[in-house]
């Protein structure tokens, strides 16, 4: 079939440039213009998909972004795969490939079809009374389901795109444009404010834009011809941007909004190369205009989900905008007036009418006048019963209403057609509105929600505000915008407006058919195959809340948000539960409007930008010395260095023994630094730190550690008083942002009378750490005119001093038990000062150590290291550390909670050495420790810490925490892994040089 | 995302700003004095208050100062700004 289902050239449509594509294998061809559900149905195809539970066949529904059915997988098998694609929304290009989704093994035959007899096991609840089913029986069936009830498939190749995101900041931000947000982006430009305008179409001017009759007039013009004059204005006003194709995703509070802005989605593929696909906005805008307006409703009656079955405004559009009839013998379905329009668009475009169906008694309009005149056969009071025709509709049945609308009476009637339309009349699309935290009210006479309280600076107008004829729509908008922007005057203020619309409507939620509900299927969400019978079992299993409704019927949960069938949901609920209306309060709409692809979300942060990461001034050497890296935070460490074949292992044996047998040098530079001066830094320390300050000597070190106000270990390192009213304090590595956040905070909100500042200068200095029975003679060698004698620079102090003009700072400070100088210096000149020390070190082997080594070696000394052998819970008693707590000072930060009932227990987990039986045999961090395994349960008493093979002790070493573990020293206790129980010996946590002697060797 | 008026900045984004809890518990003067109870009292507990709530923020990214917010955590408007030490606005 090629393209005779094209009616009437449309200017929207370039019939001069035709365009092949693909769908389910098959070449197609389109126009440009066309989107990808207009080509199709231009070539006779309506069946596009399967549904999701029963495998139903399913017909493209809509010409818009609400589209439950009509969702495919474009370039399957490609790195550009993209699942859950509205047909309706994507434009054709050169080349696109879409298949169905949501069926398998394909749409003209599909095995999950079978569900659909098998229906009355799969109710409502189906997937949560599933789980709870023997497990065997959940596992048979999981292949299958799994198989043929997929929605797409996710890439499995990394996205070969583009994405960024953009900041946008406006006084006006007008989000879409047809006529009513068109007319306020150009009285808010006129009058002097920034305006931004969005539409996540292609084209300007909504739906009046292909609006063609003479029944609807603006200023004596024909609508559609009028819009078009004002957007050709528009279109030239500096301070209006108009951006097409930008669909807003998500309206937060403070008029925070953001938007996509799809770049390329309709070039063909070799166009994309070098060029942004999406484009995400970030917008913050002063004032909102919400003319989102509103989606059609359609009709809830037996079998409503045939393919053929459209929204009466999708065929309209399909007629006017792409010049594509839907069907030759068209059938409407109405409970109000819109389906006329429709009915004359088509009667225009010569497109057959069978008849119309509408749900209203007595009702005349001149609009239902001219059909008549016309001799199309109107059945009014009258609705649907049933639908036939498997994969497309062929036949509908009808019958009358009862008065009360509650029941069918009469005899049926059969009329053939090929396509039917349906209107139930509009919802105001409120999705962003309600997002931004606006309250709705229900309107009784139409029976729809409108917006009632803004919670910012914001107005909805047109059909989103519930004004949807268009002369509605006019006479209130110059006066709104007058109040909303604050100005004198619109060019809208006296319009002429022809509108012959009628406004009646009968609403019926759920339509009523000769068969029991229980024998029919009245679609109410179609991507989730929720039916009103689902609705009424809900209720009648005890479900009263629409939250609850929703999530065990599914109703709202597709990748639609059940934009159409909300409210149906609501109705239905409402009138079963004999519940009103307004009271029932609606369900959630939630970002995105429709759905955003994690490239836009993440837009440049990709690769080696996913997040930043920090370089110490030394990395490049340990780069060219081909270190591994490890990740602390954000920094990259120097992990280990391995020479040829080493593993880390042999890396970290050899370099942990050269640093107790001779020297090593560790790049410390990542650990915090905070300079702290003041009059009042001697008595701050003394509040932040457990230990004693106010006595250390200028020149001299000192190790401290901060608990929370808690009590629990916080972080810890050196301090080193410089000056009278100077020190520098030294945190973890990842610790240094959250210890200078917290020191700030006590400093401005409860010691605000202390004389104190502090400054982060991690980034200023680079730190080399030189340690080692050789250490002295090499930094003898760097700086030859200090005194490195142990009475002139003994452990613990710190000297001022230059390496060749260099200004630095050297402390003898150590975390590895080893006599060990530390050298800071300007950050500038770390990698030299680095090189230096190994130039000086050769003749001693002096050897680079990474962060892995350091662990070691500090575990040998029983130094902990504050969230690896501790995680918050831990007190200085639990770690063995009461030496450091004072007992002398009246206050510090964490002090009192020291002695709460919980801290003072005695069984609670406290730090430990273990050493294994067999010494060779390392433990694995993390791992349980327990003492009898006999009795069940098990009790678990603590676990492993921090875990290695020591080389210079020749065995395997370990921390851990094990409850009232102080007590329990030389007993055994056993590690219970998978295939094996290790036996250990609770040990002293200082496995190496008690006595402190290798510090002054 | 709010827009927060810094007492020392001005207008900025709410990810430049951290929040820190409830405002106006005062650090006792005397921990050492209290009872188990009275120091649990000051340690713990926090009001969650949907409505009016008084909190602390800090400018983390900016000047790094805090400050005092009234917000009604209802609909996330913030009612007044004030600077640590300033009396809290009355209604
Ligand atoms: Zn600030």
């Amino acid at each position: 079939m090629t393209n005779n289902l094209r009616v009437k050239s449309s200017k929207f449509i370039d019939e001069t440039y035709k365009i092949s594509f693909r769908f389910n294998n098959k070449t197609y061809y389109g126009y440009k213009g066309d989107t990808l559900a207009s080509a199709l149905l231009a070539n006779g195809i309506h069946l596009v998909g399967r549904s999701f539970k029963y495998h139903r066949p399913r017909g493209i529904m809509t010409a818009g972004s609400e589209e439950p059915n009509a969702i495919v997988q474009l370039h399957k098998n490609t790195s550009r795969t993209e699942p859950n694609v509205r047909a309706t929304e994507i434009e054709i290009y050169e080349g696109l490939e879409a298949s169905s989704q949501n069926c398998w093994p394909s749409v003209n035959f599909d095995i999950g079809g079978i569900n659909n007899f098998l229906s009355p096991v799969l109710p409502a609840g189906f997937y949560y009374k599933t789980f709870m089913w023997p497990a065997s029986f959940w596992m048979k069936y999981e292949y299958f389901i799994r198989k043929s009830a997929g929605l797409g498939k996710s890439p499995t190749e990394p996205d070969p795109d583009m994405y960024e995101h953009k900041y946008i900041h406006c006084d006006v931000l007008v989000i879409g444009a047809g006529i009513s947000g068109v007319i306020a982006a150009k009285t808010s430009a006129k009058n002097g404010f920034k305006t931004l305008l969005l539409d996540e179409k292609p084209y300007l001017g909504g739906s009046t834009i292909y609006q063609n009759s003479e029944y609807f007039k603006i200023n004596n013009q024909i609508s559609s011809s009028w819009l078009e004059k004002e957007i050709n204005e528009i279109k030239k006003i500096d301070n209006l941007e108009i951006k097409t194709r930008t669909s807003v995703a998500a309206f937060h509070g403070y008029n925070f909004l953001l938007a996509r802005e799809s770049l390329t989605d309709h070039l063909p593929l070799h166009q994309r190369y070098e060029k942004i696909r999406h484009r995400l906005l970030k917008i913050r805008a002063k004032k909102v205009i919400c003319a989102t307006g509103s989606l059609e409703r359609p009709l809830i009656f037996d079998n409503n989900d045939r393919p053929g079955i459209l929204l009466s405004s999708a065929i309209e559009k399909y007629s006017n905008l792409f010049g594509v009839s839907c069907g030759q013998k068209n059938v409407l379905f109405t409970n109000n007036d819109s389906a006329y329009e429709t009915a004359i668009s088509l009667f225009q475009r010569g497109i057959g009418i069978e008849a119309i169906i509408d749900n209203r008694e007595e009702v005349d309009s001149k609009l239902i006048k001219e059909i008549e005149k016309n001799n199309i056969k109107i059945y009014k009071g009258y609705t649907i019963v049933d639908t036939f025709g498997y994969r497309k509709i062929n036949k509908i049945s009808i019958m009358q209403l009862s008065k009360d609308g509650q029941k069918v009476v009469g005899s049926k009637i059969s009329i053939n057609c090929d396509c039917l339309g349906m209107s139930g009349g509009w919802t105001p699309a409120v999705h962003l509105f309600t997002q931004s935290g606006g309250k709705l009210k229900f309107r009784d006479d139409d029976q729809v929600f409108i917006p009632d309280k803004y919670p910012s600076n914001q107005i909805s107008i047109g059909s989103c505000n519930g004004e949807f004829t268009l002369d509605e729509i006019l006479t209130g908008i110059s006066k709104k915008l007058k109040d909303f922007l604050n100005i004198k005057k619109t060019d809208y203020e006296n319009l002429e407006i022809q509108s012959h619309f009628n406004k009646t409507k009968r609403n019926i939620w759920l339509l009523p058919s000769d068969k029991i509900i229980g024998k029919t299927k009245p679609f109410v969400d179609y991507q989730n195959d929720a039916t009103a019978k689902d609705i009424k079992l809900a209720l009648r299993e005890g479900f009263r809340s629409i939250e609850h409704v929703k999530r065990y019927t599914t109703t709202g949960m597709g990748t639609d948000q059940g934009k159409l069938g909300n409210m149906h949901a609501l109705g239905i609920i409402s009138e079963t539960a004999g519940s009103r209306m307004g009271e029932l309060g609606t369900t959630t709409f939630r970002p995105p409007y429709t759905p955003l692809t994690f490239g836009t979300i993440v837009g440049r942060n990709v690769g080696e930008y996913f997040d930043v990461f920090r370089k110490t001034p030394i990395h490049d050497w340990h780069f060219e010395n081909k270190a591994k890296f490890e990740n602390v935070g954000q920094w990259k460490r120097a992990w280990f260095y391995p020479k040829e074949n080493e593993g880390m292992h042999e890396a970290v044996q050899r370099e942990s023994k050269a640093a107790r047998d001779s020297a090593g040098i560790l790049d410390a530079s990542t650990l915090g630094k905070i300079d702290i001066q003041g009059t009042d830094a001697s008595e701050f320390l003394n509040r932040v730190y457990t230990n004693a300050w106010s006595k250390l000597a200028i020149g001299k070190c000192r190790y401290g550690l901060m608990l929370n106000e808690d009590g629990m270990v916080y972080d810890d390192g050196v301090t080193t008083r410089l000056d009278e009213n100077h020190y520098i304090m030294t945190t973890t590595t990842g610790g240094a942002a959250t210890v200078l956040s917290k020191l700030e905070d006590y400093l401005q909100t409860e010691w605000p009378e202390l004389d104190v500042y502090l400054t982060s200068v991690t980034d200023h200095y680079a730190t080399i750490s030189v340690c080692g029975p050789n250490s002295k003679k090499i930094i003898s060698k760097v700086i030859p005119d200090i005194d490195l004698s142990d009475e002139k620079f003994p452990h613990m102090s710190f000297k001022k001093t230059k390496i060749d003009k260099v200004k630095c700072r050297v402390m003898r400070i150590s975390f590895t038990g080893e006599q060990s100088y530390e050298i800071n210096v300007q950050a500038n000149y770390g990698k030299s000062v680095w090189e230096k020390c190994m130039q000086a070190g050769k003749e001693f082997n002096i050897t680079p150590y990474g962060t892995e080594t350091m662990h070691l070696l500090r575990a040998e000394k029983g130094f902990i290291i504050v969230g690896q052998d501790t995680d918050g819970t831990m007190t200085p008693i639990d770690l063995q550390m009461d030496w450091i707590v004072s007992k002398k000072k009246y206050d510090f930060i964490g002090k009192r909670s020291l002695y709460r009932s919980d801290t003072i227990r005695e069984d609670r987990k406290q730090l430990i050495g273990l050493v294994t039986e067999n010494p060779k045999e390392v433990l694995e961090e993390g791992a349980q420790i327990v003492a009898d395994v006999s009795k069940s349960p098990v009790e678990m008493l603590g676990h492993v810490t921090s875990s290695y093979y020591s080389p210079n002790l020749k065995k395997s070493i370990a921390l851990g925490v094990v409850k009232g573990g102080k007590n329990m020293m030389g007993q055994k206790l056993i590690i219970p892994m998978e295939n094996k129980q290790i036996n250990v010996t609770v040990t002293d946590p200082v496995f190496l040089d008690k006595e402190n002697k290798r510090l002054n060797a | 995302m709010f827009v927060i008026n810094c007492p020392y900045c001005g207008e900025r984004e709410q990810s430049e700003f951290k929040a820190g809890g409830e405002a106006h518990i005062v650090r006792p003067k005397q921990p050492t004095e209290l009872s188990d109870d009275q120091w649990a009292e000051y340690l713990f507990m926090r009001k969650n208050i949907k409505g009016i709530q008084f909190e602390r923020w800090v400018h983390t990214h900016g000047c790094r100062k805090w400050f005092n917010m009234v917000r009604d955590t209802s609909n996330d408007e913030i009612k007044a700004i004030y600077k640590m030490g300033e009396k809290p606005p009355v209604k």
